[in-house]
Formats: C-alpha cells, structure tokens, sequence
C-alpha cells in the first residue's frame, strides 16, 4: 500500500480557537503594564475588523493581522508559546481530536499539521498531538524582532492545497490516498487535493460543500 | 375419506399459498415508504405469510422457566457467586422489524436475570450493545429497549455500545498461525466471569453462534465469514446446514465457547408485524372486508400526499405488537436447536417448485435502516441478499430466473447513519460490481478509513465496510439471478449503478421478465411482510 499522510486544519478543526487568540495572549504578555494595556486594547478594538476581513477574504486578514507581531522579539514569542500552549491551546483541544488523530497514525498516515497560524506558536501543539511534520507560516525576523510580515507563500486558501501537494511529491506520499480536514469552506482547494476529504465541524458553505460532494462529515465539538 | 390428520396437514401446508384466478383480488405490495395495488397474471403463485402463533401466556414466567431449566448448562442461579463480574450481551436494535412494542421482550429477560443477579450478590454487572459494526444506538432507542428503571441504573458507565474499533477494549482470543483468522471479542466480554446474552431470534439466521461470534466481535474477526467466497459458498443464510455464513460463525463461536462462559438466552417472536389499524396486512387480499378495503386505500392516499421523509417517519413510529412464541436457555447449541425449529414453526411454509420470476415487494425498513433511509445499497440487500435467502437450501426462483422488486429505488442516503455507502454507491460502483474484486481493491480502504472509523465510534454511523458487507450480502441472488429488475423504479441510474433494469410498473417488469423467460413462465409472489420462508420441495 503507497505511503499516505491526514492533513489537518488546526483553528476550528481540532481546536476551539483561531490565530486571534493566541495572538491575543502574546499581546497580554507583553511583559510591561503599558505594552499589555496598549496591545490588548488594540487587539480588542480591531476584532470588528478581524471578523470583517477574514469573512471577506482569509489571505487579506492573514496578512494584515501578521502585522500586529511587529517588534515583538523572537525569543519571547518562542518561550511564550510553550506557555499559551498550556494556557490557551492545550485547554482548546477537542474532546475528540486525539482518537481522530490516532486512528489515521494507526492505520499508516503520517500525521500532519496544515495551519494559518504561525509556526513558533502551534509547535508545542504539534508536539502534543504527536504530528509528524507541520505546514505553517513563518514570521520574518531582522535583527531577532518580529517584523510583521510573514515569508511567502502564506498559508492559506489555495496556498495550502499547493503546499500539501508539494509536500507529497517530497515525500513520496500517494496524494489520491491521503485525508484531509478542515472546518472552513476557505480550505475547499486543499480538501479538494487530497482523496479522502472531510469536513470537520464544518461551517455552512463547507457543509453545503461536502454534502454536494458526499464528503464525509464529522463533530469533534 | 382422507383422515382428520391428513385433511389438516393439506390445510397447513397449502392455505398459504394461493394460484392466481381470473376474479384473484389484486396484492397489495409494499413499495418503500408506499404500497402498490396489482393485479397478477392468472396463474401467478401467491406465498403468504402463516398466521401469527399464539405467544406464551406470561412472558416472565417462560423467561423464568428457560432460565431455571437450561440446555446442556446448570441453571442461571447455580452460576451467579457473588462477587463475579457478569456482562449481559444484547442483540441491537437491528431486530425485529419494525422494532417491538413496550416492552422490549429484551427488557423483560433483564428484569429476570438482574434481579436475580442483585439477590446473587451480582453487583459487577455491564450491559453491552451487540451491535458488532452496526451503528451505535443513540441514547433514546437504549432507553425504549431496556425500560427506564434498567436505562436510569446502567446508563451510560454500565450500559453502552460494543466498540469494535477501541484498540483497548478488544481482546483476541485466537488466531491462526498466519493471521488470517483472527477471534477477537470486546475487552469487558472477555474479562467476565459469566456472559448472559439476550437475544430476539427475529430470523432463523439470527442467534446461536452468531451472536457472540459476530455481535462482539471486530472486523478482523468478522472478515473471516463476511467475504464474498462465503456468501458464494451460502445456499441459504437462514438455514445452518446450508450455509457457509453460520458453519464459519460455528467456528469461531465454538473457540468462544472453549475460553468463556456464555448462558444464551433466546427468544422467538411470531409475526404479528401490525398493530390495530393496520392488522389487515397480515390477511390474505381475499379476507379483506369492505373496512379493510377502506383502510388500505386511506393509507395509500394518505401515504402517496406525505413528503417522503414524513411517510417514513410516520411508518417508522408504528410498533410491532410482536409476541413472544418461545423462550429458550443454556448452552450455544442446544439452546439455538430449539429456538431454530420454533422460528421454522412459525415462517416456513413449504411450496412445490421453484418459479421462473419471483416478485419480491421491498418495504420501507431493513435492519440497517430503522429510523434511516432504505437507501438503494440496502433495497439490493433486502431483494437479492435477506428475501432471496428465505428459504431453506433452495431458492423460490430458478437459476437464471428473473428476480422483481417493487421500490422506487430513489437516490437518497443518510449522511449520519450511512456516511460510507455515499462513497461506496458513487465511487466504487460505477468502477466494478464484482464482489471479489471490490474485497481485494477496496475492502481495507474502507475499513480503515480515519473519518469513517471516526463517524462509528463517536457518531451513529455504521462502519466504513458495511456497504461492502451489503454488496457481498446480495452476491448469492446476483449470482443466481439472470435479470433483476425493479419495477416503480422512479430513476434510471440507480438500477444502473446496481446491474438492474427498470419498469415504471409491475405489469410492465412482469412482461419483460416473460419475455427474458418465456411466456409460459412460472410466476411467485412472495407477498412479504409479515415475514415468510419458503421450503422449496
């Protein structure tokens, strides 16, 4: 049987929350009184926005919110994250995400994270989950500070379908074999590339997707 | 004169059977969630079902007498010791058809052996769903089946469904050198001291080994005789010496017999599928009087003005006030020889010959829809898998004979109970309808699927494989068959997809069967439910 890999979504597939919260708890982090205050107020002011241009168009919001990392220090948002992990991730876990998670590994996938958000920050969750790989973005740093602006690709939409194909290819994956999962209509193009597609907790224009193309659909809430 | 004992041997044998005149009452058919009104040709033969057996006086008071004078075992009391780990193993909900009216004979044989367990000092008790790779029954249909006051006590640390994929609750028991067969049952099963399995022998086919050789098992344990070479190798599922299906299940429910105790409890029902208002439909078009008449025709009407889903619902919420015809306990063997001869009893009516066409009527449910869709996946199964099998070695229809179903064979499935059939009807049929070769191409694929592996164990979602176990279910009758055809078919691609052909009505499949066999062609009818097996002589 050709090797296959499960590749999944994080926000809102496997987890309850999206790259605003973890965000949100770099931001209460800060580390001075004035930088939490001026940062979460900030964050808090914008989520109209943040709602607004992610319904709108996701490769917009993800670069936009990028920006808010700006001049936050490599090695705190590294060390923070092992935190937020605990606090913020870790807590978000669906009931049922690790016996999903399992099931693929026991039956011969590599187990693979495809997420918007960025890669310092899910790591220790990929590492809790047990994932072999993860796809991710990655912030640009100059000079060990955040400059905001994320190394293209970002990952995201199409973006994400091209970069689990590419990863097939490397890795010598059969494509039309592998799962995939995601809870959001904006990750049709990389539910479409694999061959076993499913919608998790899908959101509306995902369940009227999957349920046009009689992919499986599944709750881990 | 013929003696009393031969005039009422030629009455049992021949009243259900009837030929076709020229003033013959037209049949009324089910037709999915509808039924159909049809005049047969002169000469058609009609099978109808044996009038319902009188039940046991006092359902308890039998539970309580099989339990106290077993088959080959010490009595159910000599075996309880207080302090032992007992689990009762329950047949699911896919028996009987339609499921029973309250109470649940199944809950009656639990209020018997938990109350003796508690006077036991039998307070390690599980209750444990059989439902092998069926879907797990949802809170609302364990409660109907055990009763409220059994429900509220063991639900849902003591009372839950089997799990046949949690990698620790299945224990093997044996297996072969090579690993190809494998015998493997639920962890708690395994680990008790003393198992009680409750079942309701709906068909002959149902209990004996089957039940804790299938019920509890998993799907490497269940590969071993759901594959297509068995089914090929089956002439009958409902008959042990004809079928490859139960000598296999023999197998390996004889190793379970060597590593555990099991005390079977088996009950046999008569077929009084329909209650008061529609208790017509058990008599033959000839009774009818003038308020049965009026009855079927409102129904119909009734039926034909309801939204699909709204006439099924409405069918599904009709209990069977089924009785309980006999209750039997012990040893596997003995015990299951007993409930065997007493479902005979009851469904076999025997008939001479085989007929050129055989007309199959498909209702609404199958023990894989109740509370679903009979979705074209299981209108083959009931047609060509369960009602060409309701016989005892030799099929009603001749090979190479012409098998009709009367269903609309609509194009609908039910995403929740049946996410893998989706996959299975549009994918994998339009590539082969070979049974062999969907087993070697696509059987593990299926299996093993993480979503659908997912949707089974956590949702109510039959396994990945079974729309495989559905396909190779019908291998025998599309083996044996020379043209299916269904007749009401409301579409043309859903017989394509399944190998058949299509008639917009009866009279027109019955001209196409003629044609395919000739005009003199024998004709059956099957006029199924209640249920009726045939003994071909």
């Amino acid at each position: 049987m050709p090797a296959k890999a499960a590749f999944y979504d994080v926000d809102g597939t496997l987890i309850k929350t999206n790259v605003v919260h973890v965000y949100a708890y770099y931001a209460m982090n800060r580390g001075s009184l004035l930088g939490i205050a001026g940062r979460t107020l900030a964050t808090a002011a914008s989520v109209p926005l943040f709602a607004a241009m992610d319904a709108l168009d996701r490769k917009t919001f993800n670069e936009f919110f990028y920006r808010y990392y700006a001049g936050l220090s490599e090695d705190r948002l590294i060390s923070v994250a092992e935190d937020m992990f605990e606090d913020v991730l870790k807590p978000a876990i669906y009931e049922q995400t690790r016996d999903l998670i399992d099931q693929a590994r026991r039956v011969g996938c590599r187990i693979v994270l495809v997420t918007g958000a960025l890669d310092f920050s899910m790591r220790p969750l990929a590492r809790y989950l047990g994932a072999d790989d993860m796809i991710a973005n990655k912030m640009q740093f100059v000079g060990g500070k955040a400059t905001g602006k994320v190394i293209p690709p970002i990952i995201e939409g199409a973006n994400k379908a091209n970069a689990i194909r590419s990863y097939c290819v490397r890795e010598g994956l059969a494509l039309d074999q592998c799962h995939g999962y995601s809870d959001s209509a904006s990750d049709y193009a990389m539910l479409s590339v694999v061959g076993r597609p499913t919608a998790v907790n899908p959101d509306m224009r995902l369940r009227s997707i999957a349920r046009a193309y009689n992919w499986p659909i599944l709750d881990l809430k | 004169m013929r003696p009393l004992k031969t005039l009422q041997k030629l009455y049992d044998e021949e009243s259900q059977v009837v030929i076709t005149e020229k003033g013959s009452p037209p049949r009324a058919l089910f037709y999915g969630e509808n039924f159909l009104l049809e005049d047969l040709p002169v000469g058609t033969r009609v099978i109808f079902p044996r009038p319902p057996l009188a039940g046991v006086p006092n359902v308890k008071a039998a539970i309580r007498w099989a339990i106290n004078h077993p088959e080959g075992m010490e009595p159910l009391h000599a075996l309880l010791r207080p302090g032992m780990k007992l689990t009762c193993v329950i047949d699911d909900i896919s028996v009987p058809l339609p499921p029973m009216a309250t109470p649940d004979v199944r809950q009656s044989i639990l209020e018997v052996v938990l109350e003796l367990c508690a006077d036991s000092g039998v307070d390690d008790v599980h209750l444990i769903i059989a439902n092998a790779l069926h879907r797990r029954m949802t809170e609302g249909e364990m409660r109907r089946m055990v009763g409220q006051k059994i429900h509220d006590a063991f639900y849902p640390d003591r009372y839950y469904n089997h799990d046949a994929e949690d990698p620790d609750g299945i224990v093997e028991l044996e297996r072969t050198p090579c690993g190809s067969h494998v015998v493997a049952v639920n962890r708690r099963v395994a680990e008790s001291d003393l198992i009680v399995y409750v079942n309701v022998n709906f068909v002959p086919m149902n209990g004996g080994h089957k039940s804790m050789g299938t019920g509890v098992a998993n799907y490497a344990s269940l590969r071993a005789h759901h594959n297509p070479k068995t089914i090929r190798e089956s002439k009958s599922y409902m008959e042990p010496g004809h079928s490859e299906l139960y000598r296999r299940n023999e197998r390996i429910g004889r190793a379970i017999d060597k590593h555990l105790k099991v005390f079977h409890i088996e009950t046999s029902l008569n077929n009084r599928m329909f209650g008061p208002g529609v208790d017509f439909l058990h008599k033959k078009e000839e009774d009818y009087t003038e308020g049965d008449r009026l009855k079927f025709q409102a129904m119909r009407y009734a039926l034909s003005k309801l939204p699909r889903a709204a006439a099924r619902t409405v069918l599904n919420s009709i209990p069977a006030p089924y009785d309980v015809t006999g209750v039997f306990a012990g040893a596997t063997e003995p015990t299951h020889a007993k409930t065997l001869e007493k479902s005979w009893q009851q469904y076999v009516v025997p008939v001479q010959g085989q007929s050129d066409i055989v007309i199959f009527p498909i209702p609404f449910i199958s023990p894989y829809s109740v509370n679903s869709i009979l979705n074209p996946l299981l209108v083959q199964v009931m047609g060509l898998g369960y009602f060409f099998n309701l016989n005892r070695g030799v099929p009603l229809v001749k090979k190479g004979g012409v098998i009709i179903l009367t269903h609309p064979a609509f194009d609908e499935f039910d995403p929740v109970q049946h996410p893998s059939y989706i996959e299975f009807f549009n994918r994998v049929l339009p590539e082969t309808r070979d049974a062999v070769q969907i087993e070697q191409k696509y059987e593990r694929e299926f299996a093993e699927n993480p979503s659908y592996v997912h949707l089974y164990r956590k949702g109510n979602a039959y396994h990945g494989v079974h729309p495989l176990y559905m396909w190779y279910w019908g291998e025998n009758g599309r083996q044996h068959a020379g043209k299916v055809i269904v007749a009401g078919g409301e579409n043309n691609h859903v017989p394509a997809l399944l190998g058949w052909d299509r008639t917009d009505t009866l009279t027109e499949a019955i001209e196409e069967a003629r044609g395919f066999m000739g005009r003199s062609a024998s004709i059956s009818l099957l006029r199924i439910a209640p249920t009726v097996m045939v003994d071909v002589k």
